[in-house]
């Protein structure tokens, strides 16, 4: 009995369509974020989080069609983040039917946006999405840093430190992507995730480096975290949610089945 | 032929964010006789014959904008005579008092408070537990209710709350959750039912209450 910890299919959308090739079995279209997303949700996923990766602002009305089509179709909830950048931008989202929105970069240049966002919109949908590295070498005490730009750019900011932050000023949730390992398929950076998921007293989500259904567990179990993302794993139909969600539950996490 | 009775179910729109969901999760279990409407007029509240109270954001801006919006008359007369169903933030609105930003008196149709978790809250196991309440959880149906109708005992609902209600009276108290403690989760009296939970993102189960509310003649 309990809270279940939650798999989160991530999707990055442009102009309205899921990119990065998704290639899920007997789904004709397999761009149309509709059907990835009532897919998953009929695999039981426990959120479905997009990345608009959208690049003109002017096609961001597509974004929000899209969620609209989303939120009435599918009854579970949705994140969306990329290109979040004033209060209007949320807004506009809530209203399709999203029920938070991730805030990465301009968190970073103006740390007020947050506070202002959580206070406008309350902090149940703000998450705030972290890119962090190490930058601690072998041998030397852990530390990671908050990088921008696809994690080209550093920032000088420590992960944890400016984790504690972000929730001081109102973030509901930390969407924590080790840049180190995404993409890997290596795994989670397990000692940023649970240094992160110690140091806050909001819901961690790990992402970055999921390669097979061991890493989502040890996500959970090392990595404190309360809920995993992962993209490829899914989207390439190497296992379904379901799959993922009954390895989690054989090795005694609390999961929602 | 008899004719068959229309019905509307209407959404009570106070300007606290996003109702499309709610509305959205209505029409898709609603049958062809049933209409659903957001609305902020009170008259159109006063004619409906079901009533869903939605509730977002920090309670005192709730409670602050249903006044303004002149629906608290409206409110309090739709909870005396037909089937209401108040959801999230909107079963603290229906307690007599929330700790919520310094406190905050809410509309007192249950007796009791909205009380913080707390940033220490601790798990029986004594971890560290994180505020909000976030995720899917389970629920005990502590009660047989008619809204609880082919919902299994324990389904999994998804939350997002990080204030709880806990009334005087425990007989009112028709659901139940595990957070570290058992806390009231769903609310019953009469023609009124309230919980915490986000049915609309909820998948089946919650879908499966909306249905259920639809249906109800609001006997409990």
């Amino acid at each position: 009995m309990g809270l279940a910890k939650r798999i989160i299919p991530c999707l990055d959308v442009d102009n309205g369509r899921v990119v990065k090739g998704v290639q899920f079995l007997d789904i004709r279209d397999a761009g149309d974020p509709v059907e990835v997303a009532k897919r998953y949700d009929e695999q039981g996923a426990d959120e479905i989080t997009f990345l608009d990766i959208t690049a003109s602002s002017d096609d961001r009305a597509t974004t929000v069609h899209m969620v609209e089509a989303i939120a009435s179709q599918v009854f579970i909830p949705l994140t969306v983040g990329g290109g979040i950048r004033t209060c209007e931008d949320i807004r506009r989202m809530l209203n399709a039917g999203a029920d938070k929105v991730g805030i990465n970069t301009a968190a970073v240049f103006n740390p007020e946006f947050v506070r202002e966002a959580a206070e406008r919109f309350g902090s149940q949908c703000i998450v705030v999405a972290i890119d962090a590295k190490k930058v601690s070498a072998e041998g030397e005490t852990d530390k990671w840093e908050i990088f921008t730009h696809g994690g080209r750019k550093p920032t000088g900011l420590d992960a944890v430190e400016w984790a504690k932050k972000m929730v001081e000023y109102g973030a509901g949730e930390i969407l924590l992507t080790s840049m180190d390992r995404d993409g890997t398929k290596n795994g989670f950076d397990l000692g940023v995730t649970r240094a992160i998921s110690e140091a806050v007293h909001v819901p961690v989500i790990a992402s970055g480096g999921v390669g097979n259904l061991d890493h989502l567990v040890d996500g959970v179990t090392k990595g404190k975290a309360d809920a995993v993302l992962a993209a490829s794993i899914f989207h390439f139909g190497e296992y379904s949610v379901q799959e993922a969600k009954q390895r989690m539950s054989d090795a005694g996490i609390e999961m929602r089945l | 032929m008899s004719e068959v009775k229309k019905s509307t179910v209407a959404v009570i729109d106070y300007g606290m964010g996003n109702l499309h969901s709610v509305a959205k999760a209505l029409e898709h279990v609603a049958d062809e006789n049933t209409t659903v409407v957001v609305t902020s007029d009170p008259a159109v509240i006063d004619a409906a014959d079901r009533v869903l109270l939605p509730g977002v954001g920090a309670i005192r801006d709730c409670i602050g904008e249903m006044h303004r919006a002149g629906l608290v008359p409206s409110i309090h007369k739709a909870m005396a005579e037909k089937p209401f169903l108040a959801i999230c933030v909107g079963i603290q609105a229906l307690m007599a008092h929330s700790e919520e930003s310094n406190g905050v008196d809410c509309l007192s149709h249950f007796q009791g408070n909205a009380l913080f978790f707390g940033e220490k809250h601790k798990d029986h196991d004594g971890s560290k537990l994180k505020v909000p309440h976030m995720g899917w959880n389970q629920v005990k149906q502590t009660i047989k209710h008619p809204l609880w109708k082919s919902i299994p005992d324990n389904a999994r609902f998804y939350f997002v709350h990080s204030f709880y209600v806990v009334p005087e009276n425990k007989e009112e108290i028709a659901g139940t959750c595990d957070y570290g403690f058992d806390f009231c989760v769903a609310l019953a009296r009469d023609n009124v039912f309230a919980v915490q939970f986000h049915p609309e993102k909820s998948h089946k189960d919650g879908l499966q209450l909306y249905k259920n509310f639809i249906h109800w003649d609001g006997k409990a």
